[in-house]
């Protein structure tokens, strides 16, 4: 008890002070209890295109990140040569922050990038990818540099839950004449349900947080609802509002994570 | 048993036919193939940005006004960089993020070694109830917490230091720090432990002197990934300093007025413990994630 009381004080004053607070804060205003801060972010012309923004790039990304992964980690259970370096090469973004990623592909993105650069040498028009009318580039560059980050976390869970999974399952339904596609879908799939159920969790949770990736790559072009808090904060210096959209944003988090847990929790059941 | 073992990488092959002998083989170069184009594939995917990054940092102002860009560095030159760090802020911000980490650390292990083993070998009352608080406090947003504490810090004058985002970093690590140390200790056998106990160590003793020699590569792990998640988290910092920050708070509070060759080595900058990171954790890795989140 003596161990764990630390770490109990510890976060106690630095979840639980801070959360309440937070609540307070989001409903404070000069006199007393309102909801004048709701009603004033969501009155900010960004702050609807900044939830659509963010909705619409989960939706897209996940299930991108989730076949990628997959593949990436089949592609290292049957080893090939060089699989150690492939498997290190595949894992640095795991360690880049979102602000870093968008960096790195601003280079690719940037007007005069490298990806402008391979359409000149090829005789082709360069195309502002980034422009603020160009809605559909910005999001596929995002949408990329988010892949490019992110799917390596989910890839590192599912090769982990791939190892705990004994080959003789696959190979025994290889023997009854499975396909590859049959033995993928009947047989290692579902026995990878409880890595992917983590991984899916976490994944929509750390998405939900992504700004810095837009907001090094586009500006205040593709707004996402973090940073809109950190716009409010910093740029308009409304500390209540930002406190609102924080809570929005702990709201559907915690409503995304619960849903998952619900859902995947009613089918594992069954089969126990 | 080769067919089980060849076709894992490409679609459904057709049955072999049983006169023909070869097939199998040629099936089999032809999938190892196709194996290694895949992985080529995507390694150049993950490879090349940052081999591009790398290359804009390293290239000098004008090459990089150059267009079409060059792909291969042929003008090399630590001008970008230099300028970069010699911009306002960029060292200080250097330093604080190391600091920062490193007492994040420091202040994590202290905290969560301790609460680690309790988790992986007593079974107190109400040990699951805290468990299950760790993996909420998990997935709570960074943002939630940074806003109200920055209040909190404006009262209490911690704000605009050092140690507010070390308090910052490591609420957000200590619950990592806890599942991942409390998975190492359970890797260490209650045996051994009792035994030194019966050959007079104190607890204390055989914790320190038998156990710990044991978890310490596991902890290293972990406390790599903690300085990794403060070097890399920019929110929270930004929100809660305004002339201590740390450097991906500085690089992002200056992004919108700053010209591309300085973006492009900051981000260069930020990369770099990433590719040493990965490269000493690389055997962890699987380890820390498939025992850790579950």
């Amino acid at each position: 008890m003596l161990l764990i009381a630390p770490s109990i004080v510890f976060m106690t004053l630095l979840f639980g002070w801070p959360m309440v607070s937070g609540i307070l804060q989001a409903f404070g205003g000069p006199e007393g209890l309102t909801t004048a801060n709701f009603t004033r972010m969501g009155q900010d012309p960004y702050f609807w295109s900044s939830v659509g923004n963010t909705l619409l790039l989960i939706v897209v990304m996940i299930p991108i990140q989730f076949v990628l992964a997959l593949a990436m980690a089949l592609l290292i259970r049957a080893k090939p040569r060089g699989s150690s370096v492939y498997f290190y090469i595949w894992a640095i973004p795991l360690a880049v922050s979102d602000l870093a990623a968008g960096l790195v592909w601003l280079t690719v993105f940037t007007d005069r990038g490298y990806l402008n650069s391979v359409l000149a040498s090829v005789g082709l028009e360069p195309v502002s990818w980034l422009a603020y009318d160009n809605y559909a580039s910005m999001f596929m560059a995002v949408l990329i540099a988010e892949v490019w980050r992110a799917t390596s976390l989910v890839f590192v869970i599912v090769v982990a839950g791939l190892q705990s999974i004994p080959k003789d399952y696959e190979e025994a339904a290889g023997v009854f004449g499975a396909g590859f596609w049959d033995r993928l879908w009947h047989v290692t799939l579902p026995l990878l349900r409880p890595s992917l159920q983590t991984a899916l969790i976490l994944r929509t949770i750390l998405a939900f947080q992504t700004f810095a990736v837009a907001l090094a790559l586009t500006g205040q072009n593709f707004p996402l609802v973090v940073g809109e808090t950190y716009r409010w904060y910093t740029g308009l210096q409304d500390a209540n509002v930002a406190s609102a959209l924080a809570l929005v944003v702990m709201a559907v988090s915690m409503v995304t994570a619960v849903g998952y847990l619900k859902l995947l929790k009613d089918q594992s059941e069954a089969p126990r | 048993m080769s067919h089980a073992t060849t076709n894992k990488a490409t679609a459904p092959a057709g049955r072999p036919e049983p006169e023909v002998d070869r097939r199998p083989l040629a099936k089999r170069r032809r999938n190892r193939i196709l194996l290694q184009v895949g992985c080529i594939l995507i390694t150049l995917f993950m490879a090349l940005p940052i081999y591009l990054i790398a290359l804009s940092a390293t290239s000098s102002r004008a090459a990089l006004q150059e267009f079409p860009l060059s792909f291969i560095p042929n003008n090399f030159s630590l001008e970008t960089m230099q300028t970069f760090l010699q911009s306002t802020g960029i060292l200080g911000g250097l330093i604080n993020s190391v600091q920062v980490g490193i007492f994040t650390l420091l202040l994590s292990l202290i905290i969560g070694v301790p609460a680690g083993y309790a988790v992986a070998r007593f079974a107190f009352p109400g040990r699951d109830p805290y468990q299950l608080f760790l993996l909420f406090t998990r997935a709570l947003p960074i943002v939630v917490l940074s806003v109200p504490l920055a209040q909190l810090f404006l009262q209490t004058g911690l704000y605009d230091s050092v140690l507010a985002v070390v308090l910052l970093h490591t609420a957000l690590a200590l619950p990592t720090t806890i599942l991942i140390t409390s998975s190492v200790f359970l890797g260490v056998p209650r045996d051994v432990e009792e035994a030194a106990r019966i050959f007079g160590c104190s607890p204390v003793q055989a914790f320190l002197k038998v156990v710990m020699p044991m978890a310490i590569p596991g902890i290293a792990a972990a406390s790599i990934f903690t300085f990794v998640m403060s070097w890399n988290e920019v929110l929270g910092a930004s929100i809660l300093t305004l002339n201590q920050r740390t450097l991906p708070a500085q690089v992002l509070s200056s992004l919108a007025e700053s010209p591309l060759a300085y973006r492009f080595a900051g981000g260069f900058l930020l990369v770099i413990p990433a590719l040493i990171f990965i490269f000493f954790m690389r055997r962890y890795l699987t380890n820390m994630w498939g025992s850790t989140i579950r």
